[in-house]
């Protein structure tokens, strides 16, 4: 499979009344055709605002990509003009965020809502993208969509919401979809119900996705790579099945161990991980989990370390082995 | 096992009205917010109260407390019935039974040092005062993992966590019996869930509190939970111990509020069987008749419609509402 989006480098900054926050230190990874990745980390690690920059969507000021490209097609969309960033946010790459109700127009129609895009960059009619906007209705499982059309977006449940916005990102055919944290906000019936229907509509579509999430239970079921972010790095990636069975990184491993599992027989103690997520206001010359790290050295402490190879496809941003405790 | 109750639920009823008019307000409906849900809750023991969001889970657990007025039924607290007291009485009472509510942000008053917020119940039950509430204070922040030195600081500076931890002190202030946590750790990331998780598990082995702990997460009520209640609409459709609920659920419900829960394996999430429910949850101002789950329920018969379900014990501690089972 060849790679649909390389990104490289990025990083991203917000200037705020406390000072300069780095958001994305140098992030890079690639997504490969038809392939789902998944993106895992806490608030404030940077994951949505990796894709918002890679999307050109940080509103700017206070924000500013400050490094790094984002090639797709051959193309930097970094570099791209507004006009042509244009014809590719909604086309090619859609995105689904994840409070459904603020991500639409509360005063214009589904219909109308839907049929946008369709018009602006397919060109069609609005007769014809209103009917391409009820395949795409049922098709994500809206009943009696047809007469939905007229509906406004507050008369939708949470969860048929979401389809909608579902049905809107892929209502041109995108090569990737970006979800962020689609069903955050739902219940977990729901939730299951958003997973299914985005597993299906893979499978008879093909596109890619990027799936932006807090959640390790949810990834596991859906993803076939995941980065692991943290402090606006990503600190390990791997196919689902290895990271799973073989957490590297001591972050990872604790997220891991800190959750609960619904087919476990005894009762244990919940691994906790010490102390609080890193404040962004500088760049540092360690490595951002080493405050919380139980198996930190002095090693630690005077670099940040990079991503390193520790198997197939399997790569860690740290200086210790936690098998060994020591330094690699 | 003989257990005794620290509280006796009995047909607790709780409608809001729905209300008409400004001045001349005309009643033209009520939310069916809890409806008829009887449980007990025994000393020292966690029961677990998980349902989906406007399921009645919260309600059910503020009712309970008296911080609404419930429309019928009982409230047994050590043998008194907490919806007949009032004024002095019921203020008395409160002070053995707190709760931790689940925005860390919203729950504590901003204008208040940790101390006053932490010492505030001291004062009004006339517990303590002065030096010697300071003193209480600094213990209490101990006891959370806090440093003792944090008492004059505001709220604003402290993380998640370390607010749920200040709320969590001010539960324990008044050394209760019983302590309603209504979704704590929901709002908290995931690495800082576990850390309060485990002092919610801490304190209650050192005090000996019993806990109501109301949440979404079925994994995390699991962990911490000796008994599970599933709440839907309104109502208590299945109560037993957690493991033999999460390992033999018998209504269709809890079925299929356990297959949606995503476990954190590729290996064991690719063999799952999951059942997927249709639709949304139902309105609870006009809730079906009947079993109120049949509207979505993959088995529902003719009877489901007609009849209410009676919540009856099927095997010793597992409790059940549902014609089929």
């Amino acid at each position: 499979m060849t790679d649909l989006l390389t990104v490289a480098g990025l990083e991203t900054q917000f200037r705020t009344r406390e000072g300069l926050v780095h958001a994305v230190n140098g992030v890079s990874f690639n997504l490969k055709e038809g392939e789902t990745l998944g993106i895992v980390g806490e608030s404030g690690c940077g994951k949505s605002v990796t894709v918002m920059s890679m999307l050109r969507l940080i509103p700017s000021p206070p924000g500013k990509v400050v490094a790094g490209q984002a090639i797709y097609q051959g193309k930097d969309l970094l570099k791209m003009s507004d006009e042509e960033i244009r014809h590719i946010r909604g086309a090619q790459i859609s995105m689904v965020f994840q409070d459904p109700m603020t991500s639409f127009n509360p005063v214009l129609t589904i219909g109308r809502q839907l049929a946008e895009p369709l018009e602006i960059h397919n060109g069609l009619s609005l007769q014809q993208a209103y009917d391409r906007a009820v395949q795409m209705l049922e098709m994500v499982g809206i009943p009696r969509a047809k007469e939905r059309l007229n509906d406004y977006p507050h008369q939708f449940s949470g969860g048929m919401r979401q389809r909608v916005m579902i049905a809107m990102a892929l209502i041109c055919s995108p090569q990737i979809l970006i979800a962020d944290e689609p069903t955050t906000a739902l219940d977990v019936t729901i939730q299951a119900q958003i997973v299914e229907l985005v597993k299906r509509l893979r499978d008879e579509l093909g596109m890619a996705i990027i799936w932006i999430t807090h959640d390790l239970g949810i990834i596991a079921g859906l993803a076939d790579r995941v980065s692991v972010m943290y402090g606006g790095y990503i600190i390990e990636e791997a196919l689902v099945k290895e990271l799973y069975a073989n957490p590297t990184h001591p972050y990872t491993l604790g997220l891991l161990n800190s959750l609960p599992r619904m087919d476990e027989t005894d009762h244990r103690r919940l691994y906790s991980i010490d102390g609080l997520p890193p404040v962004l206001l500088e760049k540092p010359n360690y490595c951002p989990f080493a405050p919380r790290c139980a198996y930190a050295v002095e090693h630690c402490w005077h670099e940040n370390p990079s991503l390193i190879p520790v198997g197939p496809g399997h790569t860690v941003a740290c200086w210790v082995d936690p098998a060994t405790g020591r330094e690699r | 096992m003989p257990q005794e109750a620290l509280l006796r639920v009995e047909h607790l009823v709780k409608y809001f009205p729905i209300t008409r008019g400004i001045i001349i307000q005309k009643q033209i409906g009520a939310v069916h917010a809890v409806d008829d849900v009887s449980f007990e809750i025994y000393k020292g023991e966690t029961l677990g109260l998980v349902g989906e969001s406007g399921c009645g889970k919260s309600t059910t657990g503020r009712t309970i407390l008296q911080l609404y007025r419930p429309t019928s039924g009982h409230v047994y607290f050590d043998g008194k019935d907490l919806v007949q007291l009032k004024g002095e009485e019921l203020r008395h009472m409160r002070r053995r039974m707190q709760m931790i509510f689940q925005d860390p942000y919203a729950s504590l008053n901003p204008r208040m040092t940790v101390g006053e917020i932490i010492g505030e119940p001291l004062l009004i039950h006339g517990v303590a005062r002065g030096k010697e509430m300071q003193d209480r204070v600094e213990k209490l922040l101990a006891m959370v993992g806090l440093n003792p030195a944090f008492s004059n600081r505001y709220p604003h500076e402290f993380s998640g966590g370390q607010r749920q931890r200040i709320g969590v002190a001010r539960a324990l202030a008044l050394e209760p019996a019983l302590i309603v946590c209504d979704e704590p750790i929901s709002a908290l990331d995931v690495s800082i869930q576990a850390q309060v998780v485990n002092l919610l598990e801490d304190l209650q082995k050192e005090l000996g509190l019993t806990y109501l702990f109301i949440a979404h997460d079925l994994s995390m009520v699991r962990h911490i939970s000796d008994r599970v209640a599933v709440m839907y609409l309104g109502v208590i459709v299945e109560l037993a111990d957690r493991f033999e609920l999460y390992n033999h659920p018998l209504h269709p419900y809890t079925q299929a509020l356990l297959s949606a829960v995503p476990i954190p394996d590729p290996v064991a999430e690719e063999k799952r069987q999951r059942i997927i429910l249709q639709g949304d949850v139902p309105s609870p101002v006009n809730p079906p008749s009947g079993c109120r789950f049949r509207t979505r329920c993959p088995l529902a018969k003719a009877i489901c419609a007609e009849v209410k379900p009676e919540f009856r014990e099927v095997s010793p501690g597992h409790w059940v509402a549902c014609h089929l089972v």
